[in-house]
C-alpha cells in the first residue's frame, strides 16, 4: 500500500465564464520516502490538485466533486474540514510557490512557527521555542531570525522559514508548489538540495509540483505530467527522461535547450491549452498534436499501462484503436527519440 | 518616533492657523459682528445705538485688524471668550460637558466597533454564503434609514413602548448609566451598516491572502485563522478610518446628545445654533479641529504600533 | 417671464440627462456597464424607483398661475388642490377624531392629514423636489469643483498642488456636520444655501480621489506621448485625462447622493435645513417627532417622510452599487 494514492479526483471552480474542471479525473500514488514531481504548464490544474488534497480549494466557488485520496489508509475526501485538521501540518505538511505573501506580514517568524506546534499540541512554551529554533537552524536560517518579522527576510530566507514550518511536525508527506519558482536561480539549487537532504534524514515523501523538467531531473523518483486536468503520462524519472510516449510530454523534452540541436530553432508547442471551463470532449492534446488523426477527436484516450510502470494517455498506445499508418508508431517514436535524446545528454 | 511626532505637532500648525482663518473670514467678513447682534437683540428694528451697545459688551467693537488679531491669538490660547447668548464663560461649559460627552462617545465607540468587526468578521468567514448575503443587505438596508429615525424611533420603541429605559435625561453619578444605554444603543445601531459593510471588504481582502492559506496548510484552526490572522492584519487599514471617527463622535453626536438631554458639548452646540450663539460655535468648530488633528496624528501612531512593516522616522 | 424661465430648467436637465445617457451608449466601456446594470434585475428595480421619484420632482416644477394674483402652482399642487381639513386623520379614514364632535373628511388622504389638516402624501410627494434640488444642485457644484481642482493638483504638481492639498486639507480638518453648521449659521437658511454648504464640505472626497487618479495617469504612456507631440496642457487634461476619470466620478457621485439627502434630515433636525414653508421630508420629520408624544399616536406623518426617504436613499444604494460593480468589476466584492 503506498502513503499517498490518488483516484479519479475532480475538482471544479464556479468562474464567470461557467464551471471550470482545474482537475478531471486524476490519479497518482506515492510511495514513503520517494519524490513525485508532477509536472504541467501553467493552468493544467497541477496546484489545484495539491489544495484538493488537503481540502484547501478556494471557498466557496471551489468543490473537490468526486474521487479518493488515500493516505495511510484513510479516505481524506471522506473527512471533515475539522477531521482534516489534525492531519493538516502535522502528517502532510505543504509549502507553497509566494514566499513573499505566505508569511503573515504582523507576526514574527518565531510565532508563526511556534503556532505549527502550538495548535497540533505537538510541543509549547519553551519547548516550543527550542525546536523552532533548531528547526530554523537545520534551514541555514540565524536564530535571530526568530524575533524578525517577514518582510526584514529575503525571499530565500522566507522560502527556508517555511520549509522549517513545514518539518516542524516531522510529517509523513511533504507537498511542495512551485517551492523555486519565484526566487533567484542560485537560491533555487540550495533550496532544492535542503529538501533533499531533509528528505533523506527524515524518509518522508515529498510531492513536488513544478513546471521545470530542470528541476525534476534533479530530485524526482518519478513523474507525473499534467495536461488541461489530466495525468497524461506516469513514469521513474529515469524511464520518461529516456523514452517519453506521450506527445505532450516529447513536445515539453524538445522544447528543452539541447546541446544536439545547436544552431537549430527552438522547438515550440503550438497553440494553447485549451479552456478549463469547456474541455474537449476527446484528446485534450489533439490540436496541438502533431499525430493526431480520427480518433484523436472522437474518443476520449484511455490512461493505458502500455509497460505497467509507464502508463500513457494516449490513442497511440492504445492497440484497439485503428490508426491510418503513415510509419508505425514505432518508428515515429524512434525519430522523436532521436531528437531529444541529445538534449537529455546534455 | 519622537522626532516622528515633533515633526507631526507641527505640521498641525498651518492647518490650525488655516482653520481659524476661515473661521475668521466667516464670522468677521461674511458675516460681520454687527449682523449678529441684529440676530441677539430681541427688538424688531434696534437701534444703531442698542447695536453698538451690545457689540461694546460682548467685545466686538475693534476695527478689523484688531479682531483678527485678538480672534487668531485668543484661539490659539484656546481662551474662547464668553457666550454671546448667556455671557458665561464658554470654557466651563466645555468643561462641565467634556465628561457626559466622553461617556457617551467612548460607550458607543467602543460597543460599536466591537459589534462592527465582529459582523465584518462573521461575514467575511460565511463569504459567498446565505449569511454573508443577508449581512450585506441588512447592512444596505440599515444605511439607507436616516440617523434622526433611528434616534426617534428608538427613543419610541424602547423608552415608550417597551418601557426599558428611561426616555431622557442625565445624571452625573454612576446613575448616569441607566441614562446612557439607550442612546448608546440607538448610537451603535445608527453606524452599524456603514462600519460593518466597510470593514467587511478589509476582511474579505485579507481572508484571500496568501498567509491563510498557510495557516490552513499548517492546521491552525479556522476561529484562530479569523482572530489571529485576519483581524490583526485587518486592523491595520480599519485604525486609520477609526481613531478619525472620535472626534466626530465627541462632537458630532448633536442630534443623540440634544435629542436625550445629555448635557455634552453636542447639546451646548445645538443651544448655540438655537440661540444664534456665534461665539460657542466658533469654539466649538476649532475644538472639534483639534480634536481631529490630534486622532490623525494618534491613528499614524497606532498605525506603527500596529504594523511591523511601518516604522516612523 | 421668472415663470417661464423656471418650467424651462426641468426639461432642460432631463433632455441633458437623456442627451448624455444616449451619447455615452455609443462608448465601449460605458456600453458594457449598461449592458451588465440590463442584467441586474435589483439595480433595474432601483433605477425605476430612483425615476418614479425624478417624475414627481420634474412635475413639482412644472408650475404656473391662474392670474397674476394667484399663487404659482405646480402640477402635483393642482392634483391635490382641494379644501383643507380641520385637523388630524389618521390614513385611509372618512372621519377627523382631533375634534370633540368626529366630522366626515372632505376628501380621500392616503397617509392621512397632520395637525393643521395637510394631506401627508400630499407633503410627501413635495418632498421629492426638495430632495432631489438637494442632491442634484449639490454635485453640480461639488463635482466640476472637485474635478478641476483635483486634476490641476495632480497634473501641474508641486506649487499648485501644495496650495489645492493644503486647501482642501484645512476645510477636511473641521469636523463636517460643525462646518455645515457654521456655514449654515452665517448663510442662513434656504435651499440655495443648504446646496452650497453642502457643496464645500462634499467636493474634498472626490478633490483627492480625482487627484490620485490624475497622479497615476501622468505617468501613463499615453499622455507622455500627448506631451511629445506638443498637444497643450489644458487639452491633454480635458481630453485625454478626463475621460479616463469619469467612471470613478460617475461612481462618487452616486454614491453620495444618499448622503446629501440624509443629511438634510439631520441638518432640520438642527432648525438648519430648508426653510419651514418649503416641503421637505426633514422638516416633516423634525416636525412630527412630538406627535409621537400625542394620544393616540400619531405615527403616520413621521412614517410616510421616512418612509419615503428610506426608499429613495435605498435605491441609490442599491443603483450605486451594481454601478460600481457594473464599471469595474474589479472594485466589486
Amino acid at each position: 500500500m503506498p502513503l499517498l494514492k490518488v483516484e479519479n479526483l475532480r475538482t471544479t471552480i464556479r468562474t464567470r465564464k461557467g464551471v471550470a474542471v482545474p482537475v478531471d479525473g486524476v490519479s497518482f500514488s506515492l510511495e514513503a520516502g520517494q519524490t513525485l514531481a508532477m509536472v504541467g504548464e501553467s493552468g493544467c490544474g497541477k496546484s489545484m490538485t495539491a489544495l484538493s488534497l488537503l481540502q484547501l480549494v478556494p471557498e466557496p466557488a471551489g468543490r473537490i466533486e468526486s474521487g479518493h485520496v488515500w493516505f495511510q489508509d484513510r479516505d481524506l475526501l471522506e473527512l471533515t474540514w475539522e477531521e482534516m485538521r489534525p492531519l493538516r501540518g502535522r502528517e502532510i505538511a505543504m509549502i507553497f510557490q509566494e514566499p513573499m505573501t505566505s508569511l503573515n506580514p504582523v507576526h514574527s517568524v518565531g510565532q508563526q512557527l511556534m503556532e505549527a506546534m502550538i495548535v497540533h499540541g505537538t510541543a509549547k512554551g519553551k519547548e516550543a521555542q527550542r525546536r523552532a529554533t533548531e528547526s530554523l537552524d537545520r534551514v541555514g536560517v540565524r536564530p535571530t531570525a526568530m524575533k524578525q518579522y517577514p518582510h526584514e527576510l529575503s525571499g530565500g530566507m522566507r522560502q527556508r522559514v517555511m520549509i522549517a514550518m513545514a518539518l516542524l511536525n516531522n510529517p509523513k508527506l511533504l507537498i511542495a508548489d512551485e517551492p523555486t519558482t519565484a526566487l533567484d536561480v542560485t537560491v533555487q539549487a540550495q533550496i532544492l538540495q535542503l529538501i533533499r537532504e531533509l528528505q533523506r534524514e527524515t524518509d518522508m515523501a515529498v510531492l513536488l509540483i513544478t513546471h521545470d523538467l530542470g528541476t525534476v531531473a534533479e530530485v524526482a523518483d518519478h513523474v507525473a505530467v499534467m495536461y488541461a486536468g489530466q495525468v497524461v503520462e506516469n513514469a521513474p524519472v529515469h524511464e520518461l527522461f529516456s523514452r517519453p510516449l506521450h506527445p505532450y510530454t516529447q513536445g515539453l523534452f524538445a522544447s528543452l535547450p539541447a546541446r544536439a540541436r545547436r544552431g537549430q530553432d527552438l522547438a515550440t508547442l503550438e497553440g494553447r491549452v485549451p479552456d478549463s471551463t469547456d474541455w474537449p470532449i476527446a484528446c485534450r492534446f489533439e490540436k496541438r498534436c502533431q499525430y493526431s488523426f480520427a480518433a484523436c477527436s472522437a474518443v476520449p484516450p484511455k490512461f493505458q499501462p502500455a509497460e505497467a510502470a509507464h502508463p500513457s494517455r494516449c490513442h497511440l498506445y492504445d492497440p484497439e484503436i485503428e490508426r491510418p499508418m503513415r510509419g508505425t508508431p514505432r518508428e515515429e517514436q524512434e525519430q522523436a527519440h532521436a531528437l531529444i535524446e541529445g538534449g537529455i545528454a546534455s | 518616533m519622537f522626532r516622528y511626532l515633533v515633526r507631526r505637532l507641527l505640521y498641525a500648525i498651518p492647518i490650525l492657523v488655516g482653520v481659524s482663518l476661515v473661521t475668521f473670514l466667516l464670522f468677521y467678513c461674511v458675516f460681520p459682528p454687527e449682523q449678529i447682534a441684529r440676530r441677539n437683540l430681541s427688538a424688531k428694528n434696534p437701534t444703531p445705538e442698542q447695536i453698538q451697545d451690545w457689540l461694546t459688551t460682548h467685545n466686538y467693537n475693534h476695527p478689523l485688524s484688531e479682531q483678527f488679531q485678538k480672534h487668531m491669538s485668543e484661539l490659539f490660547l484656546l481662551r474662547f471668550g464668553r457666550a454671546d447668548s448667556t455671557n458665561e464663560p464658554i470654557w466651563d461649559r466645555i468643561k462641565a460637558g467634556v465628561g457626559p460627552s466622553s461617556l457617551i462617545a467612548a460607550l458607543i465607540f467602543v460597543s460599536a466597533l466591537a459589534t462592527q468587526l465582529f459582523l465584518a468578521l462573521w461575514s467575511a468567514y460565511f463569504r459567498g454564503t446565505y449569511v454573508d448575503l443577508w449581512i450585506t443587505f441588512l447592512c444596505v438596508l440599515l444605511m439607507s434609514v436616516v440617523y434622526i429615525v433611528f434616534v426617534i424611533a428608538g427613543q419610541f420603541l424602547m423608552g415608550k413602548i417597551l418601557r426599558l429605559f428611561p426616555l431622557a435625561g442625565y445624571q452625573p453619578s454612576w446613575s448616569s448609566f441607566r441614562f446612557a444605554v439607550l442612546p448608546v444603543i440607538i448610537g451603535v445601531i445608527s453606524g452599524l451598516g456603514s462600519g460593518t459593510r466597510f470593514y467587511r471588504t478589509f476582511m474579505l481582502e485579507e481572508v484571500n491572502q496568501d498567509y491563510v492559506r498557510t495557516a490552513r496548510a499548517k492546521g491552525v484552526p479556522e476561529s484562530r485563522i479569523l482572530f489571529k490572522h485576519v483581524l490583526k492584519n485587518a486592523l491595520i487599514p480599519i485604525i486609520s478610518s477609526t481613531v478619525l471617527a472620535i472626534p466626530s463622535l465627541m462632537l458630532g453626536n448633536l442630534v443623540l446628545e440634544s435629542f436625550f438631554g445629555i448635557p455634552g458639548l453636542g447639546s451646548y452646540t445645538v443651544d448655540a445654533i438655537n440661540s444664534q450663539d456665534f461665539a460657542v460655535v466658533r469654539a466649538m468648530v476649532f475644538l472639534g479641529t483639534l480634536l481631529y488633528i490630534a486622532g490623525a496624528i494618534l491613528t499614524d501612531v497606532c498605525y506603527a504600533i500596529a504594523d511591523p512593516r511601518i516604522r516612523l522616522e | 417671464m421668472s415663470d417661464w424661465l423656471s418650467n424651462i430648467i426641468p426639461f432642460v436637465i432631463v433632455i441633458t440627462l437623456f442627451v448624455v445617457i444616449r451619447r455615452a451608449a455609443t462608448q465601449p466601456l460605458w456600453a458594457e456597464a449598461i449592458r451588465r446594470i440590463k442584467r441586474n434585475r435589483l439595480a433595474l428595480m432601483a433605477l425605476c424607483v430612483i425615476c418614479i421619484f425624478g417624475a414627481t420632482a420634474f412635475c413639482d416644477s412644472i408650475s404656473w398661475r391662474k392670474d397674476k394674483n394667484a399663487p404659482s402652482l405646480s402640477l402635483i399642487d393642482r392634483a391635490f388642490e382641494r379644501p383643507a381639513e380641520p385637523t388630524y386623520s389618521a390614513p385611509f379614514a372618512t372621519m377627523t377624531f382631533g375634534e370633540p364632535t368626529p366630522r366626515p373628511l372632505l376628501g380621500k388622504h392616503w397617509f392621512g392629514t397632520d395637525g393643521t389638516g395637510q394631506d401627508v402624501f400630499y407633503q410627501t410627494l413635495k418632498g421629492c423636489r426638495t430632495a432631489t434640488i438637494i442632491g442634484g444642485f449639490t454635485l453640480l457644484i461639488a463635482t466640476p469643483l472637485a474635478l478641476l481642482f483635483g486634476m490641476m493638483a495632480g497634473y501641474f504638481g508641486k506649487r499648485v498642488d501644495d496650495a489645492i492639498q493644503y486647501s482642501y486639507t484645512i476645510l477636511d480638518s473641521i469636523p463636517n456636520i460643525l462646518l455645515l453648521v457654521a456655514l449654515l449659521m452665517v448663510m442662513g437658511r434656504g435651499l440655495p444655501q443648504l446646496c452650497i454648504a453642502l457643496g464645500i464640505t462634499s467636493w474634498v472626497g472626490l478633490c483627492r480621489l480625482t487627484r490620485g487618479e490624475t497622479l497615476k495617469h501622468r505617468e501613463r504612456e499615453y499622455v507622455r506621448a500627448a506631451k511629445a507631440l506638443g498637444i497643450s496642457n489644458i487639452r491633454i487634461l480635458f481630453r485625454h485625462i478626463l475621460p479616463n476619470l469619469l467612471p470613478l466620478v460617475v461612481i462618487s457621485t452616486t454614491l453620495s447622493f444618499s448622503g446629501l439627502v440624509l443629511a438634510e434630515a439631520i441638518l432640520s433636525y438642527l432648525q438648519l435645513g430648508v426653510a419651514q414653508g418649503t416641503g421637505s421630508w426633514g422638516n416633516m420629520i423634525d416636525g412630527a417627532r412630538l406627535e409621537l408624544a400625542r394620544e393616540p399616536v400619531i405615527w403616520w406623518n413621521l412614517s410616510a417622510a421616512s418612509l419615503a426617504l428610506f426608499i429613495l436613499v435605498l435605491s441609490f444604494n442599491i443603483f450605486g452599487d451594481a454601478l460600481r460593480d457594473a464599471i469595474d468589476p474589479r472594485l466589486s466584492s
